[in-house]
């Protein structure tokens, strides 16, 4: 069984300007100890689907209009707050894209990463704060029994999301949701933060929900991908056939924009148009308008996502004909 | 390589660091940008790469003479920048323009597309005023957008496009020079693609010279004829693009590039990563001698000793490395 098991969320924004379906009936699951990368541009649904599950959305102008999140024979979407209580933070927990903003700049780092000790388990706040100066070390901050009661400010942008990595992984959760955790850093210390959470995962044996919008990350880290587009799953497979045999034309667009992957002098290959307005009905396939191989049919048939092979699956109802 | 029309020479941008209120004294320096030598070529794309708080943008902003230089001369078509007065320096300044990372930031919200465009041109009187609206459409259709949404505030733009409406703004006045910093970061994949091709395509057809900041190296590596790693305050390595990318010297630069992910599942689990240990140094107090010599993994005693200076190394390539030759 399935650590967590997502069936057919659909979230959506009720503005002034009306409805805007964020995440439009997505389905999957993660496994315990595996990571899962979700790849999509922005407001293509990928931190909506995370924020739906942890209950993070605001209601209103949020709705989560459908579906279940089971997690561990619980359902995150509908149980009562006393039950979710008890896995937020504990069993599940999450880090966030800016480390500057996630963290209370008024109090002691030493406070708020102890805070989820203090609420989750019976301990004394000794005992706390000598579990969160073993976190500390464990993510690679040199000199955690001075640091421990400094301020965030007082931390560069990568000690910061160390920081919050500690603060995540205190209670040694199960399933640790990611959002952009190196989109707001530099390239060498992106590097040492996807290191870390590496280690930390085969350390804890922890099952990692990694969203970001860079396919270059995901393909060293993540066991399977999808990716997502206007708030449906276009494409899900393992890592290595979504790179080496991506069906879904927006999957293979997205990576043929890839700079490094392209000759140097010669013109990127960009998508043309713009992603869609979610507001408005899409019957179709959502990617139809910007798809180099749309067919007439694309705009009017639903695209739902099927099954090719074991752990491969697909919405392209032209890649799933064989006409590409 | 094609004649400089920028020319830096030895140049510094150091800020002063106060204590007090009543009785303001300096307590130390931060040495932003310290020393560098650089030229720019006619038609040529430099990228300039580092990690934040490198001085990348701080050495853009004493190109474009928006913070004051401490030291060394920044001389473009022969004329010196640092010297001249506030008059001069915006006479000068036409020709060096600048785009912003954030395009959310950097355009005036309560400005219509055409007041954004239309302002440097009436400022510098570049054409008479009745001729303006054809000019501001010009510009539009440069850019790729459609005139029709001339009369639109930036709000109603995506990102993308207002993108292009501050790199329209840049080239309002006709520059020779205009300097990017970061002018993709912001911005989604499939939309990065499009602004660099407009980068590129609009260097080509108008002779410009193009400054690229980024901290991507793939980015840099695609657009830029040569490129410059800076790390904390000084250039370390200077080269062809592809040279330096494919074939880095300094351990700085390695290091860089190798943090790169790369996005083929087979290479990156397979590969050796150099992962660089702790953060850069603060540029207040930087270490002596090499200032990469603490997270350098070739480091000897001899790095801590002193500064060593750019020096060719062949295939016009410069690096900063007494190393260079054995690593």
């Amino acid at each position: 069984m399935p650590l967590l098991n997502v069936t057919d969320l659909r979230t959506s924004f009720h503005t002034r300007s009306g409805v805007y379906r964020a995440v439009d009936g997505v389905s999957f699951a993660v496994e315990r100890g595996e990571t899962l990368g979700i790849v999509g541009e922005s407001g293509s649904g990928k931190s909506v689907t995370c924020y739906s599950i942890m209950g993070l959305i605001p209601q209103p102008p949020g709705r989560i209009e459908s579906g279940t999140a089971i997690f561990d024979g619980v359902d995150l979407l509908h149980c009562k707050p006393a039950e979710s209580r008890a896995i937020r933070g504990k069993r599940v927990a999450m880090i966030f894209q800016d480390p500057m903003t996630s963290l209370n700049p008024y109090l002691r780092v030493s406070e708020q990463l102890i805070e989820p000790l203090l609420i989750h388990e019976k301990i004394s706040k000794a005992a706390a704060r000598r579990r969160g100066l073993e976190a500390l070390e464990a993510v690679g901050i040199n000199d955690a029994a001075r640091r421990i009661d400094l301020y965030p400010h007082e931390f560069s942008g990568g000690m910061r999301q160390r920081v919050m990595i500690a603060m995540a992984l205190i209670t040694k959760p199960e399933l640790l949701i990611a959002d952009e955790p190196t989109t707001a850093l530099d390239v060498t210390v992106q590097a040492q933060i996807l290191e870390l959470i590496k280690k930390m995962q085969r350390e804890l044996g922890m099952a990692v929900i990694f969203i970001t919008h860079d396919l270059g990350v995901v393909s060293g880290l993540c066991d399977r991908v999808q990716v997502m587009y206007a708030g449906r799953i276009v494409e899900t497979a393992d890592t290595r056939t979504l790179f080496h045999h991506p069906k879904h034309p927006y999957t293979r667009a997205l990576q043929r924009s890839i700079p490094a992957l392209q000759a140097k002098g010669t013109e990127l290959y960009t998508i043309k148009g713009l992603p869609p307005d979610l507001s408005k009905p899409m019957p179709g396939c959502a990617f139809a308008a910007r798809c180099e191989f749309a067919a007439p049919g694309c705009i009017t048939t639903p695209a739902e996502l099927g099954t090719i092979a074991p752990g491969h699956a697909h919405a392209c109802i032209r890649a799933r004909l064989g006409e590409l | 390589m094609p004649e400089p029309i920028l020319q830096l020479t030895d140049v510094k941008t150091h800020f002063p660091i106060t204590r007090g209120f009543f009785f303001r004294r300096e307590v130390g320096t931060v040495k932003a940008v310290d020393g560098v030598t650089l030229s720019v070529g006619r038609g040529e794309v430099l990228g300039l790469v580092g990690e934040s708080g490198c001085g990348k943008s701080t050495l853009a902003r004493t190109i474009m003479q928006l913070v004051p230089t401490t030291a060394g001369t920044v001389v473009l078509e022969g004329k010196n920048l640092t010297g001249g007065s506030v008059a001069e320096v915006r006479q000068v300044r036409r020709n060096l323009q600048m785009v912003f990372q954030d395009p959310y930031a950097s355009l005036n919200p309560r400005l219509t597309v055409f007041d954004t465009l239309a302002e440097p041109l009436l400022v510098h009187k570049v054409c008479p005023v009745a001729a303006v609206p054809q000019r501001v459409a010009d510009l539009m259709r440069l850019v790729g957008l459609a005139p029709r949404f001339l009369h639109k505030y930036p709000h109603e733009f995506s990102g993308g496009q207002r993108q292009r409406i501050a790199i329209a703004r840049a080239l309002a006045l006709e520059p020779k020079i205009i300097i990017a910093d970061e002018p993709v970061s912001a911005l989604d994949v499939s939309i990065q693609a499009q602004i660099l091709n407009l980068l590129s395509e609009l260097c080509r057809k108008m002779n410009l010279s193009l400054i690229f900041i980024a901290h991507d190296l793939s980015v840099v590596k695609h657009i830029s004829d040569r490129v410059a790693v800076m790390y904390l305050g000084k250039i370390v390595e200077l080269g062809p693009a592809v040279e330096v990318i494919e074939r880095p010297q300094h351990p700085y630069t390695r290091a860089l590039v190798s943090a790169i992910p790369t996005p083929d599942p087979d290479v990156e689990r397979t590969r050796q990563r150099i992962v660089l240990p702790g953060d850069p140094p603060s540029p207040i107090n930087p270490p002596a001698g090499c200032s990469f010599h603490p997270r350098c993994p070739y480091a000897v005693a001899q790095c801590q000793l002193a500064v060593p200076s750019l020096q060719p190394s062949g295939r016009g390539r410069e690096v900063a490395c007494i190393r260079s030759g054995e690593i």
